[in-house]
């Protein structure tokens, strides 16, 4: 009656040449296109020897950790962590990243928000997870006064470079920098 | 009450001129699956899906009800809302509140003799695949993107090569203001939805630091309060954006800003028009858009007229922001889909190989030729390569055999390699012993 049966017919016979059909298989769980994708960035990943990962559940490979240990820069010595979450629309929406730390920086805010372009506005299907670990790296190696999601941080590397430093320092050691507590993240 | 059973034979007169349509060849039917004779009894005994019952759904249930169609099922997790009531014709002012499944659904009953229409007021995620195996054709009607590849998702999944009934044709329409879509996909035949996410714009978003920092418009003060403030107060312990007393948090949150930055324009309703995403919805863009789709549903199930799809054009793009301007293409179905490009080929092995031997055995067969493997299922990771962490905590799997991984006769296997970067090799274990 529907016309699709015959459709296909034509199209296996086209394709191949006499395989004796096999009896269906049970039906599984499919495999989620967000999966595929993870399963391919993930082994793509470089991670250098500035950068670990940690799967709490192996099994799920859409929830990670990541940690970054500068080393260069104003956050030399720091260990920072990140939160990974890839939604079902991966790769068509960007992977929820959080830093698990309360820190003195200009481009992330103290609930962990991270201000980087392609993870929100400038996300695009073609990128991948590499493309976000290493914009996370960047911001330690170059904070970016000029956008800014702590805005007392960022003015601070705008007019006063040395005192910005002095700052990450503190913060860093898990002190205290214009009445906000930071969290020690020295290794 | 509706009766089920109205043989078309009892009410020719009241069929005439769709019946001329639909029991006549035209030129370029095709004559190996047509038979005029049947088709009004096919079309009768067809279950039809229908998913949504909004703008869209309101005028597909309609349109199929006097198309000939009389076994429709709708589903639709949503209430009707005073807002729906311009253009979701089906629905009166008293049934604010209501499920729009079953008043839409009781509506056309009671104005189409003869139709019965079975109401499901839930999620479409709430139906298992058996649940979608009993029907023979779909239509959806639908806002998300979600929804959308959820269900072609499911439809692709319940193709069994062997059972012609497992082929189930989707049509989807969707619109946004003047614009509009028709497109029409046969599982595994045609191109999907997954192969043709691409043709979704995606959400313009703003710089997060913008709305941190410099907004300049009444919608960056409303995306402050919703991405920023929300979080920072947690003043209710979950977001419900159909709930008016967290819009309206959000509404004073947007609105004291909006003042601190001198940036007019913040109202309630344009709080909650950014909040939902709320795209204005214009009545006769659906109702071209559901025609254009009930019309391939009626070609589809008599065979009288080629259909979108067979074999050529499968979309249908319609404009109407500048005079009226239709596109008709066809969308080429994408090898590697993560849906249903890639269909798994069999990968002879044995229950009793440890992992290591099946990986060992990938290396050695020639079309597959991979000697760095990473394997997962759906469920499981088996082995992954890298990231080094992962590596470690997969590698004692090396050791264990098929049967203690869980692994049974049939289990399909995603495989990807660093030497092929942009290939998915989806294998199906054929266990050897049986």
């Amino acid at each position: 009656m529907l016309k699709i049966w015959s459709m296909k017919k034509e199209q296996e016979k086209a394709e191949n040449a006499g395989e004796g059909t096999t009896a269906p298989a049970p039906k599984k769980k499919r495999v989620t296109a967000a999966q595929l994708r993870v399963q391919r960035d993930l082994a793509e990943l470089s991670l250098g020897n500035t950068m670990t990962t940690e799967f709490p559940d192996p099994d799920n490979i859409l929830s990670f950790i990541l940690y970054i240990e500068p080393d260069e820069g104003m956050y030399k010595g720091g260990r920072f962590s990140f939160s990974f979450n890839v939604t079902p629309a991966f790769p068509h929406e960007p992977p929820k990243v959080l830093c698990r730390e309360k820190i003195y920086h200009p481009n992330i805010d103290t609930e962990g928000k991270v201000c980087l372009n392609i993870l929100r506005e400038d996300w695009k299907p073609v990128l991948n997870l590499n493309a976000v670990i290493v914009g996370l790296q960047f911001l330690f190696l170059e904070p970016n006064a000029s956008d800014p999601l702590n805005k007392e941080a960022a003015d601070d590397l705008r007019n006063n470079r040395d005192g910005f430093k002095r700052n990450v320092r503190q913060a860093m050691a898990g002190g205290t920098v214009r009445g906000e507590t930071y969290q020690r993240v020295l290794v | 009450m509706a009766s089920a059973n109205v043989h078309p034979a009892s009410e020719p007169a009241r069929w005439k001129y769709l019946d001329s349509v639909r029991t006549r060849p035209g030129p370029f039917t095709d004559a190996s699956t047509f038979n005029g004779s049947v088709v009004a009894r096919a079309m009768e005994t067809m279950k039809v899906l229908v998913i949504g019952a909004g703008g869209l759904g309101c005028e597909i249930l309609k349109n199929l009800a006097l198309s000939g169609f009389k076994d429709i099922h709708v589903i639709d997790m949503d209430t009707i809302d005073i807002s729906n009531l311009n253009r979701q014709f089906l629905f009166r002012q008293e049934d604010v509140g209501k499920s729009k499944a079953e008043v839409a659904a009781r509506f056309v009953e009671k104005r189409v003799r003869g139709v019965r229409i079975t109401p499901y007021n839930c999620k479409i995620q709430d139906f298992d695949e058996d649940f979608y195996m009993q029907f023979q054709l779909v239509i959806c009607g639908l806002d998300s993107i979600e929804a959308r590849r959820w269900i072609n998702a499911t439809l692709v999944g319940l193709v069994d090569e062997n059972i012609e009934d497992s082929y189930k044709p989707l049509i989807d329409g969707g619109t946004e203001g003047f614009k509009g879509q028709a497109r029409v996909i046969f599982p595994t035949v045609t191109s999907c939805i997954e192969c043709q996410l691409d043709m979704h714009a995606p959400r313009a978003a703003v710089p997060l630091c913008t709305l941190a920092s410099i907004p300049r418009q009444p919608e960056h003060c409303i995306e402050w309060a919703h991405v920023i403030a929300w979080d920072q107060e947690k003043p209710f312990p979950q977001l419900d954006k159909d709930d008016p007393e967290h819009i309206n948090w959000l509404y004073q949150k947007a609105l004291d800003r909006a003042r601190e930055f001198n940036i007019p324009g913040v109202t309630y309703s344009l709080t909650q028009g950014v909040v939902k995403n709320i795209i204005p919805a214009i009545a006769s863009t659906n109702s071209v858009i559901a025609a254009a789709c009930c019309n391939e549903a009626l070609k589809i199930a008599s065979n009288c007229a080629p259909s979108l799809g067979l074999p050529d054009a499968n979309y249908m793009m319609y404009s109407g922001n500048d005079g009226i301007y239709t596109y008709t293409f066809r969308h080429e179905r994408k090898d590697d889909c993560p849906v249903c490009g890639g269909q798994a080929r069999d990968l002879p092995a044995d229950a009793a190989w440890t992992l290591r031997e099946l990986l060992d055995s990938l290396a050695a067969r020639p079309e597959a030729q991979l000697r760095q493997p990473s394997v997962r299922t759906a469920t499981k990771t088996l082995y992954m390569q890298l990231p080094p962490s992962l590596e470690e905590q997969t590698r004692p799997n090396l050791d264990k055999t098929l049967a203690e991984l869980g692994l049974d006769h049939g289990q399909e296997i995603v495989v990807t390699d660093p030497a092929f970067a942009t290939v998915i090799f989806m294998f199906k274990l054929k266990f050897k012993s049986r």
